[in-house]
């Protein structure tokens, strides 16, 4: 098998990329978060923009300056995970259904509201006939994603592939999440969500785009392995990551940080506090989403952060669960689910 | 014959910028005789079925044959046109 490397990566998420080091946090009272603009304008020609919606612009901006970091042009493939997809579109054309009543439709918005429209516009842009595949697998759309591109560089069939999740939010459609009690009912700083004791999350929109290769080159991080699980009993979550971390003949000890997927829905983040309190008692904990918020594909920030921090050696204190510190971590553990279901591991080795 | 410079002149103007969210051009960027497609303003096929659904949710114009779409659609003028003379509404 051959190995997979991160070379290019890029972030648009509701904080800005410095985040990582100054630990400068943009400060959020609302559920639901919009990503940071970026001047789309610098690398879209104005054409092309008018029609994008968010996920799409965001996609493709991401991708293009992993691309570039990587030094790749084309992709030998674009591979891209959304729970959620193209949603604005999807909002937009079906409110013209009702209000022309199941009358004339604007051909663009029901165009633009597949779920693989953000790797079909990054493909029109590249001009890149590889093989395209979009995952949509609710909140491990990403980690699916991953996964495909690692049987493809691991297997040889590739040297390469532009891998991304991204999701956007859309006024109604994300509102349908507040009524299935998915997001918080009362207003919370995103500083303390972490403490809440109440159900429901803060949602957010974001992009993350990663050239992943065979070859090293200034990697900033090796992908060992990507497991996913529908459901997983509380009291079996510490075998099955001692199972995982066995097949590389590790050991909890052996993880120089580990990132968690807190969320402050009080309902289901015993799943990360049974693990801050067991196995990752003495390792580095890190959480994010108190930050950057929660939706189906956020665990690629979890992996553009954990790229960050082989990178950087260090990380700003806003991150941090526990006080313990991180001393030139060699491997790295993402855990992540939602609502208690979608469960998967990422493992990385600094490069 | 309706005048160059008519209100239809530029209340087709105003439709396409906002259907096709031309958000960077202004009414009076867009010349009357301009080629709608190609090298003119460089709008292209999907503009093509939004100018149609144009036509008859405003105009109630319906087109059965598309090939008329490449002379209606060739000018503000020549869509303004078109519309004076089949508009039923």
């Amino acid at each position: 098998m051959n190995r997979v490397f991160i070379n290019g990566i890029a972030s648009i998420s509701a904080q800005e990329d410095a985040v990582v080091e100054n630990g400068n946090v943009a400060l959020y009272s609302e559920n639901n978060i919009a990503a940071l603009d970026k001047n789309y304008k610098s690398i879209i020609a104005p054409m092309m923009l008018r029609r994008m919606s968010k996920a799409v612009k965001m996609g493709l901006w991401t991708s293009l300056n992993a691309l570039k970091e990587a030094k790749i042009e084309i992709p030998q493939n674009i591979i891209f995970g959304t729970g959620k997809g193209c949603l604005q579109d999807t909002e937009k054309f079906l409110v013209q259904m009702l209000d022309s009543r199941e009358g004339l439709l604007s051909p663009t918005s029901f165009i633009q509201s597949t779920h693989n429209t953000i790797g079909g516009q990054i493909a029109l842009h590249l001009k890149c006939n590889a093989y395209n595949m979009t995952y949509s697998q609710n909140s491990n759309s990403f980690e699916t994603a991953i996964l495909d591109a690692m049987m493809k560089i691991g297997s040889g069939e590739s040297e390469n592939a532009l891998v991304g999740g991204v999701e956007e939010n859309a006024d109604i459609i994300t509102d349908f999440e507040n009524f299935d009690g998915q997001l918080k009912q009362e207003k919370i700083s995103n500083l303390v969500l972490l403490n809440s004791t109440t159900s429901g999350t803060i949602i957010a929109e974001s992009a993350h785009a990663f050239v992943f290769t065979s070859k090293p080159n200034k990697a900033y991080a090796e992908l060992l392995d990507v497991e996913i699980r529908l459901n997983c009993e509380l009291e079996n979550l510490n075998s099955w990551i001692f199972q995982f971390l066995d097949t590389y003949k590790l050991t909890s000890k052996d993880i120089g940080f580990v990132i968690m997927g807190n969320n402050g829905d009080a309902r289901y983040d015993n799943y990360y506090k049974a693990l801050q309190d067991s196995i990752f008692k003495e390792t580095p904990q890190i959480a994010y989403k108190h930050l950057v918020g929660e939706n189906n594909s956020i665990s690629s920030y979890a992996l553009w952060l954990a790229s960050q921090i082989f990178k950087l050696n260090k990380i700003s204190e806003v991150f941090k669960l526990n006080d313990i510190d991180m001393v030139n971590p060699k491997y790295a553990l993402i855990y992540n689910q939602y609502l208690g279901k979608n469960h998967s591991l990422i493992l990385l080795e600094n490069a | 014959m309706i005048s160059p410079m008519s209100d239809l002149h530029i209340e087709l103007k105003a439709s396409i910028i906002e259907q096709l969210n031309l958000e960077d051009i202004n009414l009076d960027e867009i010349e009357n005789d301009e080629p709608l497609f190609g090298d003119g303003l460089g709008l292209d096929s999907i503009d093509a079925l939004e100018l149609i659904v144009l036509l008859e949710k405003d105009y109630g114009i319906k087109l059965n044959d598309p090939q008329q779409g490449k002379e209606i659609f060739n000018s503000i003028n020549t869509m303004a046109a078109f519309i004076e003379k089949n508009r039923t509404k």
